[in-house]
């Protein structure tokens, strides 16, 4: 089997992917070797559909979601992303302390929603960001957005944590 | 009399080899079995016609125990030998028992270092896993008596929610009750199952699932026979039992009965608020009439209104994971196809009403919610069992709740998000904090929380043996691999000196294997059969399990994916199982199963591949015709 991910799926290798086609040959894949399909096997066969089966669910998984998707694509041209590494743009810096002040002071949920609406715009934004820079083959620019993608994932997901508090 | 049958001309009409498979619903309050027969699935009643088993075991010293109705009896004159409800206790420690926040009337040992909870009975201190594997036991029986053979393999539902300690302590409940567990099946998923292929649905579903201790929301994609789970939430402590105790709560209150009246007494309230609680599904008002053994007597009623005061509490606590999956899935409620109601505790008009409000819609009740769990299983184990080796159904799980470990400062770096499609495997790498650091303690837990201390610890480790290195120079890959059973295994390799460690996750709260082989050789002593005879025909049905799926894989693929040299090798092989599972020996078969299982490896690699070129290919072809 190839390890790479878009060949698994005979999808072109881009950012921009047809949704459909990916999930609808990812159900066609599991069909054929989930562990289900092998219950009655030897233990070996098992063991060899489970591995299988979980190359295809990670693969599914890394090109269904946006920011997985361009961080592997990165990762194809050789660009890694350090989870730690630091965004050196100040301006971002600024405005992503300032989002952290703004979500620790929302006592209502109303105000959360409102929040969460923004956030969710900024990430529809990114990755329309990300589809120009990847179909203008701008690697550097486009790591730089996987970044900021992470920290707005991040703060999304630190702001649904609180909603189930506020409720 | 039974009637003969008699199928269509040129149908087969008895399958060449048909497993004996069923799917067992080990229920909080009743369990469950069921099995498909020509191509129907049904459950199984006792021999009185009953199709529910009520979950209780009473133990009897030097006896064997009684099981559902017979032992429901006794849960008032005999409480601390009566063990109802004892689902609650799976894979929990002493501990999350107590903060439960429920009085269990049973007698708890109270042992330092011991996480498992063990009860005290007149059979002696007993695990809730070898008391599940008593009501296991009773269904087997049950089955293996109305399908006159032995049972091949069955499927176990669980909560959704379960987590990976609850999950084993069920899995090892059926190894001590002698049953092949060919999957770990989750509730609302059988559900989905069940209403799924019997309405023919298609598009999105939520199957919400309250039962009797415990509650879980599924968020399904049903296509094409592919059952896709996108999200599931729930709690593994809340359900039906949860009602009955505040209304018996209100009860004591009204009656002026101490908080810390007698366990018998206790769980006789129980019953009348459980009675109360039925009857207010269909009428409005229920009459409440108590007389205890002390001579306490106290009439009164309980209307709907009241009730639901006392309960809405309870049904709010179940909207927050609803939401939750909806986001999970990211979904809207518009997206929704329909709601489907499961659990005896959906039959409460209060229940449905609250979750119409929430998905605004009204949700299906049109399905037996106490049989549908168990029905789903049956099917999802006739498949398991190779009974329908062309079935078009598939089901593709999560893990419920994120799977991580801790780091320094008691903090839990997640490896596993929740609602991960599995099977699933993630690794991460870790490094030495100190200079000259030789072991690592992982310790793996699961929750979602940040904090270690707000997680469920499932188990920890140590890896040994890393060379000395200055402080952050080793590269310590952790890999977490969650099989389809929902069921982890982790391993730890330092990459620079490829010191190696693994671990099958035995939660600290479950059993180690030679406890179960202890318990196993424990109740064999009261069981007819004996080890021997009893190894022997385990190793007979899986020589037959695996020379059938062999011959059908050769049928389809031998002529082309293997060379004349390596078929005529693995026909000598299989003709010598053949010869040797006649034979009395178990390890000879076991030995030959082996062997077999050797020669054809690469064949079922290849196997592998050349399906998964075939899907592609057929999906080309599918989307061309399609445009």
């Amino acid at each position: 089997m190839s390890s790479h991910h878009f060949d698994l799926f005979g999808l072109d290798v881009s950012f921009d992917i047809d949704n459909k086609a990916l999930s609808d040959r990812y159900r066609e894949l599991q069909r054929t070797v989930h562990p289900d399909k092998y219950a009655n096997a030897s233990e070996k066969e098992r063991l060899l559909a489970m591995q299988k089966t979980t190359h295809i669910n990670e693969a599914y998984q890394t090109l269904k979601n946006p920011h997985d998707r361009a961080r592997y694509l990165l990762y194809l041209q050789g660009i890694e992303i350090n989870d730690k590494a630091m965004i050196m743009d100040s301006d971002f810096l600024m405005k992503q302390m300032a989002l952290h002040e703004e979500l620790a002071d929302i006592k209502h949920i109303d105000s959360l929603n409102a929040f969460l609406s923004r956030i969710e715009k900024q990430i529809t934004h990114l990755i329309d960001t990300l589809s120009q820079q990847f179909s203008q083959k701008n690697y550097q620019q486009a790591s730089e957005t996987v970044r900021q993608f992470q920290f707005f994932t991040r703060l999304h997901e630190t702001a649904l944590s609180l909603e189930e508090e506020l409720i | 009399m039974a009637l003969l049958q008699i199928t269509e001309p040129g149908k087969t009409a008895a399958p060449h080899y048909h497993n004996l498979a069923a799917g067992i619903d080990l229920g909080t309050t009743n369990s469950l079995v069921a099995t498909v027969r020509s191509g129907l699935a049904e459950t199984l009643p006792d021999i009185k016609g009953h199709h529910l088993l009520p979950s209780i075991v009473h133990y009897v010293k030097n006896e064997t125990p009684q099981i559902g109705t017979a032992a429901k009896q006794y849960a008032h004159t005999d409480p601390l030998n009566t063990i109802a409800s004892v689902k609650r206790l799976m894979g929990r420690g002493l501990k999350d028992i107590k903060t439960i926040g429920t009085r269990l009337p049973y007698d708890f040992v109270e042992k330092e270092g011991q996480g498992m909870p063990m009860i005290r009975t007149v059979a002696g201190e007993l695990s809730p896993v070898q008391i599940s594997a008593e009501i296991l036991k009773n269904l087997k029986q049950r089955a293996e008596d109305s399908l006159g053979g032995a049972l091949t393999g069955v499927v176990i539902t669980v909560p959704a929610y379960f987590d990976d300690a609850q999950r084993q302590a069920t899995k090892d409940a059926a190894i001590l009750a002698g049953l092949k567990v060919l999957r770990l099946l989750n509730e609302p998923t059988a559900a989905a199952v069940a209403y799924g292929l019997d309405q023919g649905a298609e598009g999105i579903h939520v199957i919400y699932d309250l039962g009797g201790g415990t509650f879980d929301i599924s968020i399904l994609r049903l296509q094409r026979g592919v059952f896709e789970v996108l999200a599931t939430a729930g709690n593994s402590a809340l359900g039906g039992d949860d009602f009955d105790r505040v209304i018996a709560q209100w009860m004591m209150q009204e009656a002026n009965i101490a908080n810390d009246a007698q366990q018998s007494h206790i769980r006789e309230l129980m019953d009348i608020a459980r009675t109360a609680k039925e009857t207010l599904s269909t009428q409005d008002t229920a009459s409440l009439n108590i007389q205890l053994a002390d001579g306490l007597q106290w009439h009164g009623t309980l209307n709907r209104e009241q009730l639901n005061t006392l309960i809405d509490p309870l049904i709010q606590k179940t909207m927050m994971p609803c939401r939750r999956t909806l986001r999970d899935a990211g979904l809207t409620l518009d997206d929704i196809n329909e709601v489907v109601m499961v659990g005896g505790s959906t039959r409460m008009p209060r229940v449905r009403e609250k979750v119409g409000d929430f998905f605004k819609r009204t949700p299906h009740v049109n399905i037996d919610p106490d049989k549908v769990v168990a029905i789903g299983a049956a099917i999802q184990a006739d498949i398991l069992a190779g009974n329908k080796p062309d079935g078009e159904m598939l089901l593709l799980d999560v893990i419920p709740l994120s799977l991580g470990i801790e780091t320094m400062g008691g903090l839990v770096e997640k490896i596993i998000p929740r609602n991960t499609t599995i099977p699933v495997a993630r690794a991460q790498d870790f490094t030495t904090f100190k200079d000259g650091q030789i072991a690592m303690t992982i310790h793996i837990m699961q929750g979602e929380r940040e904090l270690v201390l707000d997680c469920r610890s499932l188990t920890r480790f140590e890896l040994r043996g890393i060379p000395p290195m200055v402080a952050g120079a080793a590269r310590i890959r952790v890999t977490y691999q969650v099989d389809a059973d929902g069921l982890l295994s982790v391993s730890a390799k330092e990459e620079i000196s490829g010191i190696h460690s693994d671990i099958i996750v035995k939660p600290s709260y479950g059993l180690q294997d030679n406890d179960i082989e202890q318990m196993l050789k424990d109740s064999l002593k009261y069981a007819k059969e004996d080890v021997i005879t009893r190894n022997l025909r385990e190793q007979q049905v899986e020589a037959d399990r695996v020379i059938n799926a062999l011959r059908a894989a050769i049928t389809t693929d031998g002529h082309h994916l293997l060379k004349h040299q390596e078929f005529v090798t693995i026909n000598i092989k299989l003709d010598e199982l053949l010869r040797i599972k006649e034979s009395k020996d178990a390890k000879s078969i076991k030995k030959a199963i082996e062997q077999l299982d050797e020669v054809t490896q690469d064949f079922a690699a290849r196997r592998m591949d050349y399906s998964i070129r075939q899907a592609m290919q057929g999906r080309s072809v599918d989307e061309f015709s399609e445009n």
